[in-house]
């Protein structure tokens, strides 16, 4: 039993190796990047919009509603950034239901990737909204004494971001394949169907905490 | 005794008791959690939307503690440095 997909290697030559981790990813992407092209094909600003322009506005309104709420800030510059976290590792999540399908957030190397996304953009946005001589007094709020441990803290946030996402992914899967062997046929799939409402609410929260450690680095009164 | 042994019943071991250990806290925290979230629903239903979202943000956040020691007792088991080495 392996805990990491990227255990799988399918293919290696020298330094390239492609692990099933990988190929998942490029397959949640493929089916993302189509899925983008065709349902922006045929955008109207008419009253007779298609019923899949209609369920995307609705989607993309909703994040954007949460995000505002969130942050209370304008939504706008954020929304690409958060709502393609948020899109992926849904997807990656629900895919996983396809009998061979690794989920490639199952797996440490992409979830630390993932929330390496999110470390550069903190002092990406914050830098861009406060200048960068504000930026980095922030680090020493509320005093001077606090500096490392602000600094500590943002390499934390890595880590817990990564771990968290991995190990709820992974723990479904584990605790599917054991019972498997213990109780087969029905409670590997009620396991598997709860393993999509965790993976559906560990995506929110991905997205929900970039979100509010981006809010903190944006905003000057509040301070991180 | 030899140190292959002694590393296996010990990662095992301690896999069993780090999650057991570990899950106690998070477990007592999120009933904690809940139970407050609720009061606050049933004195204020008109804040439910709000109060549920910082509800399953702050979860995720106490979970976390039981998530860390599921996957050190999953590398104890599958993936433990130690046994690695001795083997070769």
């Amino acid at each position: 039993m392996s805990i990491d997909p990227s255990s799988i290697v399918y293919f290696e030559w020298g330094v390239v190796r492609i692990t099933a981790t990988l190929v998942f990813t490029w397959v949640t992407m493929l089916l993302l990047t189509v899925a983008g092209l065709l349902l922006t094909r045929n955008l109207t600003d008419e009253n007779n919009m298609s019923k899949s322009q209609s369920i995307l506005e609705a989607t993309l309104i909703t994040m954007k509603n949460q995000i505002k709420s969130v942050s209370q800030q304008d939504p706008g510059k954020y929304l690409p950034f958060i709502s393609t976290l948020f899109i992926f590792i849904l997807t990656a999540t629900i895919l996983s239901i396809i009998p061979g399908f690794h989920a490639p957030t199952g797996s440490l190397n992409t979830t630390i990737a993932l929330s390496l996304y999110v470390f550069f953009a903190v002092p990406f946005y914050g830098i861009q909204s406060l200048g960068i001589k504000n930026y980095l007094k922030e680090y020493a709020k509320p005093s001077v004494v606090m500096l490392p441990f602000n600094i500590i803290s943002e390499f934390s946030r890595i880590v817990s971001l990564a771990v968290r996402l991995y190990g709820n992914v992974m723990s479904t899967s584990v605790i599917v394949i054991i019972l498997l062997g213990v109780v087969p046929f029905f409670f590997p799939v009620v396991i598997q169907l709860f393993g999509i409402l965790t993976g559906a609410i560990q995506a929110y929260i991905f997205a929900i905490l970039a979100t509010v450690y981006i809010a903190s680095a944006t905003s000057e009164n509040q301070g991180g | 005794m030899d140190s292959i042994t002694v590393i296996g019943m010990t990662s095992i071991v301690m896999a069993g008791l780090t999650i057991a250990i570990g899950s106690i806290a998070p477990a007592i925290g999120e009933g904690n959690a809940v139970a407050q979230a609720l009061r606050s629903i049933a004195q204020q239903p008109d804040e439910a939307n709000t109060i549920s979202r910082t509800l399953f943000v702050g979860l995720a956040m106490i979970e976390s503690t039981a998530i860390y020691c599921f996957v050190i007792s999953m590398i104890l088991l599958f993936a433990n440095p130690f046994w690695n080495a001795i083997m070769g």
